[in-house]
């Protein structure tokens, strides 16, 4: 039977992890490779690199962390942020990334999506989408990192990904990223019901009950960052949770 | 002497962990190896041991693979004589006998069956995650080591159907059963990423390079 997957998220600038509450005030976190390696042994199922080197300069940095940690880690890695190209992908997948997740740029270029996942095959191309709730049932899409409006509704945006050849949607909801409050249930079940692609949950988590919760509302990843950067849950500790709520999991 | 080892480079995609997977096994089992991220056929034809890795759409890679000047030729040269070969993901799909897959593309038909899309009804695609092997313990030198029901990383929409039984060696279960590894004779394939799936995959490249079929 298929496990979830449980995957740590580092959020990666100029190359060290960091990880905001509300995507501010940052706090750092320590050496990605490192943290990379900790994951691996400690039964991570994924990892995923966010870099939110926003500026050009420093974009490069990430292409060193990526190969460092294939290196050692034989474990999916995605790495999103700052993808604009098929020829930015081209280059992750070259250092060792098996995902690339896409999300302002192919909001502003859909055929990006369907480019890359041409080129490399659907199972690389991963669409993350920040969304807002605007009214009850219903969820806007954000791009630059959540700041900006687009008008785009999830739905609408998460069947058209679809269309378009993404392997898998990152759901990550702006309202609870960072608060500990748990997944946007109902964002994660409008989401998961409508689509056939696997969608993986983020934004939210501070307790074990809600990895519980965004499974059984359709998610089939379960990402988090702050609960395993700062120690208050292990790897293990969440699939122990999932585990005793019947949820098949890989331990 | 080195064991040398070619993984096939025809469309980029990250080859990068095949190679340091192999390598990281090698060392695990003390053989000393020579591996090589090569489209050059010369590369294949002096290997002791093939491997071919593969993201996408079998269409694509089949013609990836054709576009590199004798590369295809001197793979199944090679495996023809008998050097030991392992496929992966696509690189395994690769070796049916067709892939249905926008239109109908040939294969090597090194192994019976086509390569179709998954029929799992309502359940997701890709087949994405973390899933049980099933096999026969004892029953291949690849599986060596490996418990039944250890996990091995998969991500892909298609799989092998109408195989032979006697050419699966391991399978999985995704709504039903999913054809995981085939094999025969000097030649077999993983439709999980071993480079990918930690200790499991590690043992399953040592079992490679410790493999003479």
């Amino acid at each position: 039977m298929l496990k979830l997957r449980v995957i740590p998220c580092l959020d990666v600038k100029d190359g060290r992890v960091v990880k905001g509450i509300n995507f501010t005030s940052l706090r750092d976190a320590g050496d990605p490779v490192e943290q990379a390696a900790l994951y691996d042994q400690a039964g991570a199922d994924e990892l995923t690199f966010l870099d939110i080197t926003a500026s050009s300069d420093n974009r490069d940095t990430i292409l060193d962390v990526v190969q460092r940690t294939a290196e050692k880690v034989f474990l999916p890695l995605t790495v999103g942020g700052g993808i604009r190209t098929v020829q930015d992908m081209r280059r992750l997948l070259l250092a060792g990334a098996d995902k690339c997740s896409v999300n302002s740029a192919a909001i502003s270029r859909p055929e990006l999506i369907s480019e890359a996942a041409e080129k490399f095959g659907s199972q690389c191309v991963v669409v993350a989408i920040d969304a807002r709730q605007t009214a009850p049932g219903q969820w806007e899409v954000f791009s630059h990192g959540g700041r900006k409006p687009t008008g785009i509704d999830v739905l609408q945006w998460a069947k058209r990904a679809q269309t378009l050849g993404a392997g898998e949607i990152l759901l990550t909801s702006m309202d609870r990223d960072g608060t500990g409050e748990g997944f946007d249930l109902g964002l994660l079940k409008t989401i998961c019901n409508a689509i056939q692609l696997p969608v993986v949950a983020s934004g939210g988590v501070g307790e074990l009950q809600h990895f519980v919760d965004g499974a059984k509302a359709g998610a089939t990843g379960l990402l988090a960052a702050s609960i395993f950067h700062f120690g208050k849950f292990k790897i293990n500790d969440v699939k122990q949770a999932l585990a005793s709520a019947n949820l098949p999991v890989r331990l | 002497m080195s064991l040398r080892v070619a993984v096939i480079d025809y469309q980029g995609g990250n080859l990068a962990s095949a190679a340091r997977g192999l390598e990281l096994a090698a060392v695990h089992r003390q053989i000393p190896v020579d591996v090589q991220i090569t489209s050059c056929p010369d590369d294949v034809r002096r290997a002791d041991k093939i491997v071919l890795p593969g993201q996408g759409a079998f269409a694509d890679c089949a013609a990836g693979l054709a576009n590199v000047d004798g590369l295809k030729a001197s793979l199944l040269e090679q495996v023809a004589a008998g050097t030991p070969f392992l496929g992966i993901c696509v690189g395994m799909q690769l070796m049916a006998e067709r892939g249905l897959e926008h239109g109908i593309t040939p294969g090597f038909g090194w192994v019976h069956g086509d390569i179709a899309k998954m029929d799992v009804g309502s359940a997701k695609l890709p087949h994405m995650g973390w899933n049980e092997l099933r096999f026969e313990p004892g029953s291949h030198q690849l599986l060596e080591g490996l418990k039944p029901d250890d996990h091995a990383y998969f991500v892909h929409s298609y799989a092998l159907t109408n195989g032979l039984p006697d050419e699966t060696i391991a399978t999985t279960d995704y709504t039903k059963d999913i054809v995981a590894m085939v094999a025969k004779n000097n030649m077999a394939g993983t439709q999980f990423h071993v480079e990918k799936s930690q200790a499991v995959g590690l043992q399953i490249l040592g079992n490679f390079l410790s493999w003479s079929p």
